[in-house]
């Protein structure tokens, strides 16, 4: 079923489109990955979602409900974190969710043990009485998290949730985001890291207010764009790195190479084989020279993507 | 249509709790203003600082200078020996007066039976001024009076036409009784006005104001919810300076208190609805705290509290009738002064309410498009 869905979705701040004509579609369960530069829209989208905004033109339906016409009964059904934290820092843990339980009708008993339960879950339990301030970044943004989950939405919406959060809190996160969507409730990510993308169902990819690709991360890589006929990816591990770059560049049947980590990605016609490429390398000297075969990543798709979409803009 | 309305109450009144400080602030700053004010505010002109150019220094001359500082109007602080010092004097602010004695005084009056006095007045103070004009020609007057009766002996001497103007509810003139009705009516203003101008600003800096909007809150919930709280502290401040008022001022209320507080709770809700139009326009503090001073002034100056709105030209007048204090002083000086009742005062209790529930539901309508 159809959790969300937008047919060319506009927003305009006067001159300014910020969103444009942006359609998708995402599934009940899935967890969709929003990816884009900053700047490009995201928020926006995430905004106009949830009823923050008002869509210029085109629509959204959420949970089967216009973002138009009924946007308070699409309140009921969506949970939502923001960029930044926005809880009260001057309430307690409890108390926040006592709050924001108690406003989507939650009393009594029924909020006392949804809040215990949440905070269990959310890994809270006995920060009930500590300030919200006073939280560290990581339990912040748990905090945030057990706030939208309180009311059991059954679409989320979360705006960079990871931001600026170390390695172990981020693989928490996403831990619950896999326990949330294994119990039906869809979540819509926007995030800049590539790990956390391939881990989603879905991505889409929005470049100057644009979405210029949305399907299964599998999908994506497996797009004619993405592996022009005629070409092949390969990576090569060898030292010094930067030294042969400056090499393969400007071999005549490479198309584009990129470092990733440690490697260089190598985007080359399909007739230059990996000995080809390790005997002009060992020419300039570079040494410890590894050459394999491989599939493009996300990274490789979006960045593919973006220079296509900038070179048709020229 | 006011979903979430105890949420928000419950959640306002934690916040306000947590920062005692504040609260101290807001209930302690209203009675110091109104302590200091009170005693400052006195528009009863005595002991005015003069000098005296005595070019004369007869017995005649004397006399008129006992007159004037008999009044307790004029207290001789310098006397000048010359034209020039006189008015520099005056120009460095040194006195508010100058009178000048001329030499040919004494003379004028045996020869002629006509003498004239200058009395030179600093007019950038209109108050001050305006009595000591007064007040020197009841002096002059006075002093012929007395001059012609020594000349022609009357045997039982009366004016023919007497004035006896009578003083109804603030026999003494206490300005206190004028003043400090007024000035809790501004001070209540002011404090309530700061209250909600700033409570929803904050919640849009801080961005909890977002996630508040995903949620189903609905903002007349959510406008009375950040209100009510706010409304029971500036009940408690009211009740505090009318304590002040009754017993440090020593103002006693003629009327009704009961209707008072009433009336005072529809003016609270106003002023609080005017503080939440507000919070609701403006998009930081500094723009809240700005277009708060933009009410406040047109209060203090065009309600009635300082200036008496009968002299106002006519559009000043009409603004006036647009600032909800003009009402309240009106019920304020109405009832604690005069004794007047529901029957006197229903117009503008009528004007408040009506005031009230037109700010609160424009800044609740206005509420949800601000997001756009």
């Amino acid at each position: 079923m159809t959790a969300i869905l937008l047919q060319e979705l506009t927003k305009r701040f006067g001159t300014l489109t910020a969103v444009n004509s942006v359609s998708l579609e995402v599934n009940e369960g899935e967890i969709y990955g929003f990816l884009g530069p900053n700047g490009s829209g995201k928020s926006t989208v995430i905004k106009l979602l949830c009823g923050l905004l008002e869509p210029t033109s085109g629509t959204a339906w959420i949970a089967g409900k216009n973002v138009r016409q009924d946007p308070e009964a699409i309140r009921e059904q969506i949970g939502y974190m923001s960029q930044r934290f926005s809880l009260y820092e001057d309430l307690t843990v409890e108390e926040n969710l006592h709050f924001f339980g108690s406003i989507y009708g939650l009393s009594g008993r029924l909020l006392q043990n949804r809040s215990r339960e949440v905070m269990q879950l959310l890994d809270l339990s006995g920060r009930g009485r500590q300030l919200a301030g006073t939280l560290s970044g990581g339990l912040k943004q748990r905090l945030a998290l057990a706030g939208a989950i309180l009311h059991q939405p059954r679409i989320m919406f979360l705006d960079e949730p990871t931001a600026g959060i170390d390695p172990v809190a981020r693989r928490e996160l996403w831990d619950l985001f896999f326990h949330f969507s294994s119990q039906g409730i869809t979540l819509f990510v926007t995030t800049h890291y590539m790990d956390e993308a391939e881990r989603c169902t879905s991505v889409g990819y929005i470049y100057l207010s644009q979405l210029i690709a949305t399907g299964e991360p599998e999908g994506l890589k497996k797009l004619p764009e993405v592996n022009p006929s005629g070409t092949r990816r390969l990576e090569i591990n060898c030292h010094p790195i930067t030294q042969a770059l400056r090499i393969l560049r400007t071999a005549p049947y490479v198309r584009d190479a990129t470092i990733f980590g440690q490697a260089i990605h190598l985007l080359a016609d399909a007739s230059a084989s990996e000995s080809d490429i390790e005997r002009d390398l060992q020419i300039q000297g570079v040494t410890s020279i590894l050459v394999r075969p491989i599939e493009p990543s996300l990274e490789d798709v979006f960045v593919l993507l973006t220079r296509r979409q900038e070179a048709a803009r020229v | 249509m006011f979903r979430g309305i105890f949420s928000v109450l419950y959640k306002e009144t934690i916040q306000i709790r947590r920062d005692p400080f504040t609260l101290f602030l807001i209930l302690a700053l209203p009675l110091f203003q109104l302590l200091m004010f009170g005693y400052a505010i006195n528009t009863n002109v005595r002991n005015i600082r003069t000098a005296v150019y005595n070019l004369d220094h007869r017995r005649a001359s004397r006399e008129i200078i006992d007159a004037f500082t008999n009044t307790e109007y004029f207290q001789i602080v310098r006397w000048a020996q010359s034209d020039q010092e006189l008015n520099d004097l005056i120009v460095a602010g040194e006195v508010k007066i100058g009178i000048k004695i001329p030499a040919d005084y004494t003379d004028n009056l045996l020869k002629w039976g006509r003498a004239t006095v200058l009395v030179l007045i600093d007019g950038s103070d209109s108050s001050i001024a305006s009595q000591a004009v007064a007040v020197s020609n009841s002096v002059g007057l006075s002093q012929s009076l007395r001059r012609l009766l020594e000349q022609h002996p009357v045997p039982e001497p009366a004016l023919a036409v007497e004035v006896r103007p009578k003083m109804l509810f603030n026999p003494d003139m206490r300005s206190a009784n004028f003043m400090v009705p007024g000035l809790i009516a501004i001070i209540l203003q002011i404090i309530t006005t700061f209250l909600t101008a700033f409570s929803i600003v904050r919640e849009r800096e801080r961005g909890t104001l977002e996630q508040l909007l995903v949620t189903p809150v609905r903002p007349a919930g959510l406008m009375l919810g950040k209100l009510a709280p706010y409304c029971v502290i500036a009940f408690l401040e009211t009740c505090g300076v009318l304590v002040v008022m009754r017993w440090i001022f020593d103002v006693p209320i003629q009327g009704n208190l009961l209707l008072l507080l009433a009336v005072a709770v529809l003016f609270l809700l106003t002023a609080l609805g005017i503080g939440l139009l507000i919070s609701t326009r403006a998009q930081n503090q500094v723009q809240a705290m700005q277009m708060a001073y933009f009410v406040i002034l047109p209060s203090i100056l065009l309600s009635g509290f300082v200036f008496p709105r009968e002299s106002m030209p006519a559009v000043m007048q009409w603004v006036g009738y647009l600032i909800p204090a003009s009402y309240f002083i009106e019920v304020m000086r109405g009832i604690v002064l005069r004794g007047a009742g529901w029957l006197e005062l229903w117009e503008n209790i009528a004007a408040l309410a009506l005031m009230g529930f037109l700010f609160l539901t424009v800044s609740a309508l206005r509420f949800r498009k601000t997001l756009g």
